[in-house]
């Protein structure tokens, strides 16, 4: 039995003639369109749209979606003299610049650490280390807003019993601020050291042997040899860890039960956002917030780019 | 002379191995913590810092004082159940509609030749930059336009089509699959949606799975979007339900921790199972771009 062979005579022609018209239909670029317009339909309904939406609602005063009131550029002169936006920029910068300061040395030491060739369970090290990362920002909120209480939180009774400290310390009132870079500290150390780790597969172990040789210190192959070799992973890790940190926002108001805390000490500016756009109902005010945003946003990223350009050059 | 270089040698291993079990011990803390506090009464959550103790049982613990009553509270009378159905549907279809999609767009825009193709791509790139924040009162009033408030469309589609998923799957196709294989399929009249699913699709394999647990962890821990989108109590998803639990309930510790548990065992699980290509796939736009 051989039934592909009598088909191959008559089929054959057949097909031949049929290849142009059919790849007029469904050529290459055809395809690429039909592929593309999925996604392209959806981009353009739910960001092309809304950047538009964004723009339009700057202008306006609203109350909710359907009332609105034109008011021009009044919404950012307002906003440029409002004394709680600035009290969230500023929130936002400290948690953002300490997160970083004492977030990421601590990522590359512990990628340092387990980059040793002598470690042992170095895959269950990176596993307990990056799991946190996987719990999201809502449960964490639940589990250090509960471990910072006041007498029945871990943290208070952990710090009592080692230290004699206070076990009043209200760090949800006091500290915010600290409380909160802790808990985004547990949460996304391990994620940043999984890059460093990364990174660190580019150090060259011939130019770290040749250093050694040349009696370079620790300290010293670590600035000569190990930095420029992570600094294209560091520039953008410390990028990604600044947008993310100006974002900061279910944190800080799932800790605080939906507040800003005691006289605004844990607002953030995307918190201040949600507030005038959701629970005040002015969506006007709320886009002007998230235009400051997103023009921080993108000098951060100019500034990253021409920082890492500029350290290129000099090197 | 050997003996101080295995000595010393001896000491660096203990030492860093010191260093990385303390980091290990704190950062498995939280976790410890709340698995006690999930089982424990609220007397002893209040009372014990880790399990309930009593001065005559086994290592000062009480065992039979641990219980399950805050799960079945969750599941029976509090709807925890519902929340994690929804938030398993809503994920799920996120994940698989992103990836798809992304997948496709990628593949389109790595692999065929188009007239308005690197005007694309830009846009793509343009696409990423743009902060999530700026959208979101915007995007309230698309979804009340288009009468999508308060329905799961309106939190599933806005997040099946993310910018950095095509830059991601366009890099993974240019680097996994090999333009003479598509070519030599093309000859052999296969059409060119089936080049896309049978050809370039298994050989990123490794880029789907990464991905889909990216847009589904996402979308489970996506506490805003619902918040905003959704109105009707009964629907919401996981997060917010426990994000109002914790406002009615703030002193029952153990059922906010029981409900804590509950909603991250699943994804820790998920992660688990593709640890490998996760890892690899979020550092592969780092390391290699």
């Amino acid at each position: 039995m051989t039934p592909a062979l009598p088909a191959s005579g008559p089929l054959g022609p057949q097909a031949s003639a049929a290849a142009p018209r059919r790849r007029s239909l469904s050529g290459p670029a055809l395809a690429a369109w039909l592929l593309l317009a999925p996604w392209l339909i959806l981009f353009a309904l739910f960001v092309l749209w809304p950047l538009g939406e964004a723009a339009r609602l700057a202008v306006l005063q609203t109350f909710g979606p359907s009332a609105t009131n034109f008011v021009g550029g009044r919404n950012f002169s307002a906003l440029f003299a409002d004394p709680l936006f600035w009290i969230a920029v500023r929130n936002t910068a400290i948690y953002a610049a300490t997160s970083v300061l004492i977030q990421l040395p601590l990522a590359l030491g512990l990628a340092m650490l387990l980059n040793r060739p002598d470690v042992r369970a170095r895959a269950a090290f990176r596993l307990i280390f990056f799991s946190p990362s996987l719990v999201g920002v809502v449960y964490v909120a639940m589990i250090f807003g509960i471990m910072f209480e006041k007498r029945t939180g871990l943290i208070n009774r952990a710090l009592h019993s080692t230290i004699g400290w206070d076990l009043e310390y209200p760090w949800l009132q006091n500290a915010i601020m600290a409380a909160l870079v802790i808990a985004s500290l547990w949460q996304w150390v391990g994620f940043n050291m999984v890059y460093f780790l990364a990174a660190l597969q580019n150090v060259r172990q011939d130019l770290m042997e040749a250093a050694r040789i040349d009696g370079a210190g620790p300290w010293a192959r670590f600035r000569l040899v190990t930095l420029p070799a992570i600094r294209p992973v560091a520039g953008f890790v410390v990028l990604l860890s600044v947008i993310g940190s100006f974002q900061l926002f279910e944190l800080p108001y799932l800790m605080l039960n939906s507040s800003a805390g005691p006289e605004n000490r844990g607002l953030t500016i995307v918190m201040y956002l949600y507030q005038t756009g959701f629970e005040i109902g002015d969506l006007g005010y709320a886009s002007a917030i998230g235009w400051v945003l997103a023009v921080l946003l993108v000098v951060c990223a100019v500034a990253q780019r021409l920082l890492s350009r500029g350290e290129e050059d000099a090197a | 002379m050997t003996r101080s270089v295995s000595n010393s040698r001896t000491a660096a291993f203990v030492g860093v191995h010191g260093l990385l079990l303390i980091a290990a011990a704190l950062m498995l803390t939280p976790f410890v913590w709340l698995l006690c506090a999930a089982f424990k009464l609220n007397e002893d959550v209040v009372a014990s810092t880790f399990l309930p103790l009593n001065p005559e049982g086994f290592l000062g613990v009480a065992w039979n004082r641990l219980t399950v009553i805050h799960f079945r509270t969750l599941l029976g009378s509090l709807g925890l159940g519902r929340a994690a159905l929804i938030s398993v549907f809503l994920s799920a279809t996120t994940a698989a509609l992103a990836t798809l999609l992304c997948a496709a767009a990628g593949y389109a825009l790595a692999k065929l030749q188009f007239r308005g193709r690197t005007w694309a791509a830009a846009l793509v790139l343009a696409a990423v930059t743009i902060p999530g924040p700026l959208l979101l009162a915007p995007s309230y009033t698309v979804l009340y336009q288009i009468s999508l408030l308060d329905s799961y469309w309106g939190l599933i589609l806005p997040a099946a089509a993310p910018a950095f998923g095509v830059f991601l799957f366009r890099q993974a196709m240019t680097s996994s699959v090999p333009d003479q294989l598509l070519e030599a399929a093309r000859i052999d009249g296969c059409s060119e949606l089936r080049l896309f699913s049978l050809i370039a699709l298994p050989l990123v394999r490794p880029m789907v799975g990464a991905f889909m647990l990216i847009t589904f962890l996402g979308a489970w821990t996506n506490y805003i979007g619902p918040q905003i989108v959704l109105q009707t109590p009964a629907k919401f998803p996981l997060a917010v339900f426990i994000a109002q639990l914790k406002g009615t309930y703030y002193q029952d510790y153990g059922l906010l921790m029981a409900a804590t548990l509950v909603s991250i065992i699943p994804v820790l699980g998920l992660f688990l199972l593709l640890q490998r290509e996760f890892i690899s796939g979020l550092t592969s736009g780092a390391v290699k771009g």
